[in-house]
């Protein structure tokens, strides 16, 4: 069971890196985000299976995609409504709606619509048998943080993100464009959802409904964990993991999917900054 | 017996304590004023004081009452009024009937002492502070107020819940001279009526022309107490203000 | 000095005069304040009692929507922005169900009572997340509803996934319209005395500035209850209401439909006065029913309308109607070169 939570830990925590990202640079909560997911499957899939792309050129191309969409959605919509929260979250919450909705009706359901797994074999670890795909995935994860911490840290343009995540008016001062960093960060969020889609996607079938138990998922761990903390939405990936792997063993498989929404409400109504966010304004009682 | 007590009142937010250990008493009738630079802790006592934050640990005692950890609306019922640092009307309700929802609370009805109609009443106060009673501005949205007319409006809200002790944070921000000129005078005769004011303020020179009594604050410790001369003396002050000594 | 145009608006010369005044001296003046209010009313009962059976149906639907709208609204004056307003539907039928299910009783009893159960419950399930601010709220009201829906399905009480069938039906088409209608012009009717009302005053400065409302004196998390009860109320009668419609009630309750819709309708007609999502419920309600056959692309289309009109006419077709129904453009010279000052 460990090692099943463990999978499941870092796969919810590459769903909620995107959105977490998205929120902590720009603050916006990008609620389209199980649109953009789904999206990413669907158009690696079209890509794979209709044009006859390599896989790695069609998840390639499907990322960039779905990366630009998101750049389109800032640019176009977002960027009339800048600090009106509510409306940002209705318009990127409608914008989901469409993508999803649009691809129900369009038929993306049923067997037919898998991506193929990587490498079809199998390893056994601690002594349980594992798809190499869930190992692609894990190291996949780990990659990715790498690639993110050094760009954040070690290059120009991570610098503006951090600056405009602290405090957009002192980076407009700096001559950062904090409307351009933000529209760059939604297409960087929007990426890495796409890319959590091509690597997860292969274990199930793409259904348009996950799409909606997505958005739950990445919101459950970026709560839980802190809006504005990497840290916090690693730790609370794993808290839900790991809670999510026990109870499919030992209560009841179908409830897994109450785990990240009871929990979620649990911490809203106990420390709604969440386990590593700092916040002070959340915490006033009003 | 001190009118308001407040004993080592302690709040931390996750690592930083903003307030540690700060007590001091306010006697009735007085003007108490709270100062020290940017980050001290002034406004987080304020919202401990008025039941905004919750205490960590310590006490709030007002009028021989416990009343720590109460919450705001209750405390503002006993007789504490406040203002904020961040004026924001109630911008889509015309001036005056911002003033009426103040007059829906239970301290009102419980002192009365308010005859007439509420709108009429919310009139009255607005002109008593400064709002030419004949023109529109009452009667237009808040929105459109400018900053001068919202730090009124703002006092108004007191005025209006007739409260004992007000806490005024930091008042004066954003005002021209004549704009002070003209709201400190109102400050004295809510002093002669009896109120007692503690005022978080950053414009020492105002301030210190009407305060009784000044407590600074730095990096959420009490460094210094006692009369506004007195105050500006001592070097730990000018240390927390200057950074250095003179 | 160059002349440079701008923009500029003024009151029409007739609503200045229609204004203030207390004596209307000319039917062209009567008429300006007069016609605009009772237009949709005379239009919507006229409309609502001509039609054909068919419409009749659509207008039922209609009008119910248009109530869950209005409490949308309602709520989101006071600043409790829900993204699931299908809960207190979902609520509202399911309590219906139960009582005429289990106990027997009648629509015009059961429906009444299913309402106020179905609000109580929805103030029970929203009271913990009423502390909470802006979008944290709005997530929580996301969150129940859909985990209310998994706990149904699997612990399959109340009917599960297959719902309640068989319950009792609600007499005739025309009955059933007029009730609807009814229900419909009672709580725009009760809600606009309740904004315009100085009481209603302390419901709108919660949106604005909630802090200051609690430093009057006034307890807010009180006046947030009554606004969900209120709000959730009118969306449990439709809830109620349509199980006896629909003679079932099931994991539909809980539709994605219901929660935008709502939002649709009142983004499109204009939020903040009741008038608008009325409007926009009006437009979308007959559209969503021509576009029944189309399926799930229904809600695409509302929520493209939806998101479309939040970024390029966020202020709704009623303020933008009204705007220029008040008021006129028109280009103006400016001089600039005019110092700052």
């Amino acid at each position: 069971m460990l090692v099943y939570g463990f999978i499941n830990s870092v796969i919810l925590a590459l769903i909620a890196l995107g959105f977490s990202i998205t929120f902590g640079i720009s603050r916006v909560a990008n609620f389209s985000h199980g649109g953009f997911y789904i999206l990413g499957g669907v158009l690696t899939w079209c890509f794979l299976m209709k044009l006859g792309l390599p896989y790695f050129l069609a998840a390639g191309l499907a990322i960039l995609i779905v990366g630009l969409i998101g750049l389109l959605m800032y640019k176009v919509l977002l960027v009339r409504l800048r600090g009106l929260e509510l409306s940002e979250v209705i318009t990127t919450f409608s914008v989901g709606i469409v993508i999803l909705e649009l691809l129900r009706s369009l038929g993306i359901m049923g067997f037919e619509y898998r991506t193929p797994v990587f490498i079809d074999e199998s390893v056994e670890i601690f002594g349980v048998g594992l798809g190499i795909q869930r190992i692609i995935i894990v190291g996949a994860g780990a990659v990715l943080l790498v690639a993110l911490h050094i760009f954040v840290h070690h290059t120009r343009i991570g610098l503006a993100f951090r600056g405009v995540a602290q405090e957009e008016h002192t980076s407009l001062s700096v001559g950062i464009n904090p409307d351009r960093i933000s529209m760059l960060s939604l297409a960087l969020g929007s990426m890495i959802c796409a890319l959590a889609a091509v690597l997860i996607l292969p274990l199930g079938v793409i259904s348009v409904d996950e799409g909606y138990d997505i958005l739950i998922k990445a919101l459950a761990v970026c709560i839980i964990g802190g809006l504005e903390s990497t840290l916090g939405v690693l730790v609370a990936s794993f808290i839900i993991g790991y809670i999510e792997a026990f109870t499919s063993m030992y209560i009841s498989s179908s409830l897994i999917s109450v785990v990240p929404l009871a929990s979620m409400l649990a911490i809203l109504l106990i420390r709604p900054s969440g386990l590593f966010g700092k916040s002070k304004e959340i915490e006033e009682r009003v | 017996m001190a009118y308001l007590k407040i004993e080592n009142l302690t709040k931390t937010f996750g690592g930083v304590v903003a307030v540690n250990k700060v007590s001091f008493s306010v006697g009735q009738g007085t003007l108490l004023g709270i100062i020290g630079p940017n980050g001290s802790g002034k406004t987080t006592t304020v919202n401990l004081i008025t039941g905004f934050l919750r205490p960590d640990s310590g006490k709030v005692i007002f009028k021989d009452r416990d009343i720590t950890g109460l919450r705001a609306s209750k405390i503002t019922n006993l007789g504490i009024g406040r203002t904020f640092q961040m004026v924001k009307p109630f911008y889509r309700l015309p001036a005056f009937k911002n003033l009426v929802v103040p007059l829906f609370s239970p301290r009102v009805k419980k002192m009365g002492g308010h005859f007439g109609e509420k709108d009429s009443l919310a009139l009255d106060i607005l002109e008593d502070i400064g709002f030419e009673r004949d023109s529109s501005v009452p009667y237009k949205p808040a929105s459109i107020l400018p900053h001068g007319y919202l730090k009124r409006l703002e006092m108004a809200r007191v005025i209006a819940l007739q409260s004992d002790l007000i806490v005024f944070d930091e008042l004066y921000s954003g005002l021209t001279l004549a704009e002070v000129a003209s709201i400190s005078p109102m400050i004295e005769k809510l002093i002669a009526e009896g109120k007692t004011i503690i005022m978080v303020e950053h414009r020492l020179k105002e301030l210190f022309k009407i305060a009784h009594k000044v407590m600074v604050l730095d990096q959420g410790t009490k460094i210094a107490e006692g009369s506004p001369r007195d105050i500006m003396k001592q070097p730990s002050v000018k240390k927390a203000y200057l950074g250095v000594e003179l | 000095m160059i002349i440079q145009r701008r923009r500029e608006r003024i009151d029409r010369p007739i609503k200045a005069v229609t204004d203030d005044i207390f004596c209307l001296s000319s039917i062209r003046e009567i008429s300006y304040l007069v016609i605009p209010r009772i237009l949709p009313i005379v239009g919507i009962l006229l409309l609502a009692f001509l039609v054909p059976p068919y419409w009749k149906k659509v207008m039922v639907i209609t009008f119910i929507m248009a109530m869950m709208a209005l409490s949308w609204d309602f709520m989101a004056s006071c600043g409790l922005t829900s993204l699931g307003q299908a809960l207190f539907f979902a609520l509202g039928a399911y309590s219906t169900g139960a009582i005429n299910h289990y106990l027997g009783l009648p629509p015009y009893l059961s429906i009444p009572a299913g309402t106020l159960v179905g609000a109580l419950l929805s103030t029970g399930c929203i009271f913990p997340a009423l502390r909470l601010r802006g979008i944290y709220f709005s997530m929580v009201t996301l969150i129940i509803p859909l985990m209310l829906m998994r706990v149904i399905e699997t612990t399959g009480i109340l009917g599960g996934t297959e719902g309640t069938r068989g319950l009792t039906p609600l007499p005739g088409i025309t009955l059933t319209m007029a009730v609807s209608m009814a229900a419909l012009w009672a709580s725009f009717f009760c809600l606009r005395r309740l904004i315009n009302s100085d009481y209603g005053l302390i419901f709108l400065a919660l949106k604005d500035n909630d802090r200051a409302v609690e430093a009057s004196g006034l307890t807010i998390l009180w006046f947030k209850v009554q606004a969900i009860f209120i709000g959730s109320a009118i969306c449990s009668f439709c809830g109620a209401f349509m199980t006896h419609y629909y003679m079932s009630v099931g994991m539909s309750a809980f539709a994605l439909d219901l929660s935008v819709f709502p939002m649709a309708a009142s983004v499109v007609g204009g939020m903040g006065t009741l008038a608008g999502p009325l409007l926009g419920a009006v437009i979308l309600g007959p559209l969503s029913e021509a576009l029944r056959s189309f399926g799930s692309f229904r809600i695409v289309i509302y929520a493209a309308l939806l998101g479309a009109f939040v970024a390029a006419l966020p202020e709704g077709l009623f303020h933008y109607l009204a705007r220029k129904y008040q008021q006129i453009e028109r280009w103006v010279e400016a001089p600039s070169g005019i110092s700052e000052d």
